[in-house]
């Protein structure tokens, strides 16, 4: 049942310490949020999980194989997926375009074209636009097309890295009901987020991490009803 | 006599912008100012050369063989100077000393074993006879320079907007990290543009050699000023403006040494540059990207 376990995992950059030995575990169909301040370390830790940057020491384990330190390109291939901090969509490309690069490593057309259909029906909005340069388009549309591109890739575990960043509240809403509907349909994810209750809400389990460590974990519900936890990210 | 003129400066032109479209490829796709450009230029009409005087290649097989020799030689320069600085995400100015260093000396090398006279290649490889239109004079060999910029052109502009492999290099060139999180294996890709854009430059090459007396081994570093006029005033990156930037370079050229004095060729196009980033700082055609092609 597991599906990403870290054990011990140290980033540095240069001289600084981003991550001092953090410990994260993400089951299979569960949802598990990781909450905590800027500069706390979060992208920190989702890059060093996908393979954008290169740890200093610990585990990283997809379904048991060891992806420690493997290039990103090879962790997406075994299913890992981020949707990357900031969106990150190909701006001078189409929609189309980009949906198509979401499953690069797919070789069946059939087959995506039948992920593109059910991605286009989650998103009804991105057919409107397919033939559109994707950076036309307003910021809650590009972050869609950034969840749709990562679905194209049919992913055994979607890391999410603060999707609600920079949205007008009503696409804020959006996406976390599309998140909503993703872990009722069995997705794994691992999200990431500012929004520290809206998150909650959604996930399983959850992680606080302050300054490269963690320093609380428990099931969602109960860290929403932390104290500590309300008075430091839940706005008292 | 205007006519005749044009004609030529366009011919000249087109191997500016066979040269500038390899060069603006490199640059906007792998962000990286490689100053070993300007070798495979001179790689290229030197393997045409042995091709053609040594073996008795006919320049159909040594045309495709130089172009193909100078991508190879690209993918490699690239992995031995390159790969470490990208690894350490060195700054740009390492890459720029790196490249410089061993630009000249791969130059020098060349000059040590093939020595520093300038030949060409030998005029019987091709047909001496020209067709003749209302005066205007093209032969077959400059027939041959436009055919083979043509096809490059359009076959590059057929990848890099038509194929799967063209839109993931136009991602990597936009976003080479989330192209990797895509899938995308995008040191392998690297080594692909590379190739094409040492394949245009040793096409280059061998078409300079073809029309003028032209062949040396510091052929390469005197076309990179131009390489750089052309892709700074078509805008960095930019496909389309190599190609335009290549050509009007070509027919300016031929213009100032006939109607002012060749000596002031390299002035002329030095001025235009300083006048297009005085008032447009991307480049003529504005935003300038690759993505566009």
């Amino acid at each position: 049942m597991t599906s990403l376990v870290v054990e011990g995992l140290h980033v540095s950059y240069g001289a600084t310490e981003a991550l001092a030995g953090i410990d994260i575990r993400v089951d299979s169909g569960k949802t598990v949020c990781l909450i905590g301040a800027n500069g706390a370390g979060k992208t920190t830790t989702m890059r060093a999980v996908s393979g954008l940057l290169r740890p200093r020491a610990g585990t990283i384990r997809l379904d048991g194989a060891d992806i420690f330190g493997m290039r990103a390109n090879r962790v997406a291939a075994l299913g890992l997926l981020q949707v990357p901090e900031g969106r990150q969509i190909f701006a001078e490309l189409s929609v189309a375009d980009n949906l198509a690069l979401g499953a690069w490593l797919v070789r069946d057309d059939a087959e995506i074209a039948r992920r593109r259909d059910q991605v286009l029906a989650r998103f009804p909005r991105l057919r409107e636009r397919l033939n559109q340069l994707a950076g036309s388009m307003s910021g809650g549309e590009q972050q869609m097309l950034a969840l749709g591109r990562a679905l194209m890739g049919a992913p055994k575990l979607l890391l999410l890295d603060e999707p609600s960043m920079g949205l007008a509240p009503l696409f804020v809403e959006e996406i976390f009901s599309i998140l909503a509907d993703l872990r009722r349909e069995g997705t794994t994810i691992l999200l990431v987020e500012q929004n520290a209750s809206a998150a909650l809400e959604i996930a399983d389990y959850a992680y606080v991490l302050e300054t490269g460590r963690i320093t609380m974990q428990g099931p969602a519900s109960e860290i929403a009803n932390d104290p500590a936890v309300i008075a430091a990210y839940l706005g008292g | 006599m205007l006519s005749q003129q044009l004609v030529n400066g366009v011919l000249l032109g087109a191997t500016y912008a066979l040269f500038a479209l390899g060069f603006t490829l490199m640059f906007g796709v792998l962000r990286v100012i490689n100053l070993t450009y300007g070798f495979y230029f001179s790689a290229g009409a030197f393997i045409a050369l042995f091709a053609t005087r040594q073996w008795g290649f006919s320049i159909w097989l040594a045309l495709p063989l130089a172009a193909i020799g100078s991508g190879l030689i690209a993918v490699l320069l690239d992995w031995l100077l390159l790969t470490r600085l990208r690894a350490k995400g060195a700054p740009e100015l390492a890459s720029l000393m790196v490249t410089l260093g061993a630009v000249l000396a791969l130059y020098s090398a060349m000059t040590l074993l093939f020595g520093p006279d300038i030949r060409r290649l030998p005029p019987d490889v091709i047909g001496a006879d020209a067709l003749v239109f209302a005066g205007i004079r093209v032969t077959q060999a400059q027939f041959l320079v436009v055919g083979t910029t043509a096809v490059l052109v359009l076959a590059l502009v057929a990848l890099m907007r038509g194929t799967r492999l063209g839109v993931g290099i136009r991602a990597m060139a936009e976003r080479p990290d989330a192209a990797e999180l895509m899938g995308i294996d995008t040191a392998r890709l690297a080594a692909l543009v590379s190739f094409l854009s040492g394949f245009l430059a040793g096409a280059g090459g061998v078409l300079i050699g073809l029309n003028f007396n032209a062949i040396q081994p510091y052929m390469g570093e005197q076309m990179m000023l131009r390489g750089f006029v052309v892709i700074i005033v078509g805008g960095l990156g930019d496909l389309r403006g190599a190609l335009i930037a290549g050509l009007l370079l070509g027919v300016i050229e031929v213009l100032t040494a006939g109607y002012l004095d060749s000596g002031l060729k390299e002035a002329v196009a030095f001025a235009i540059l300083v006048a297009v980033l005085w008032t447009r700082p991307s480049g003529l055609f504005g935003q300038a990207v690759l993505r566009r092609a």
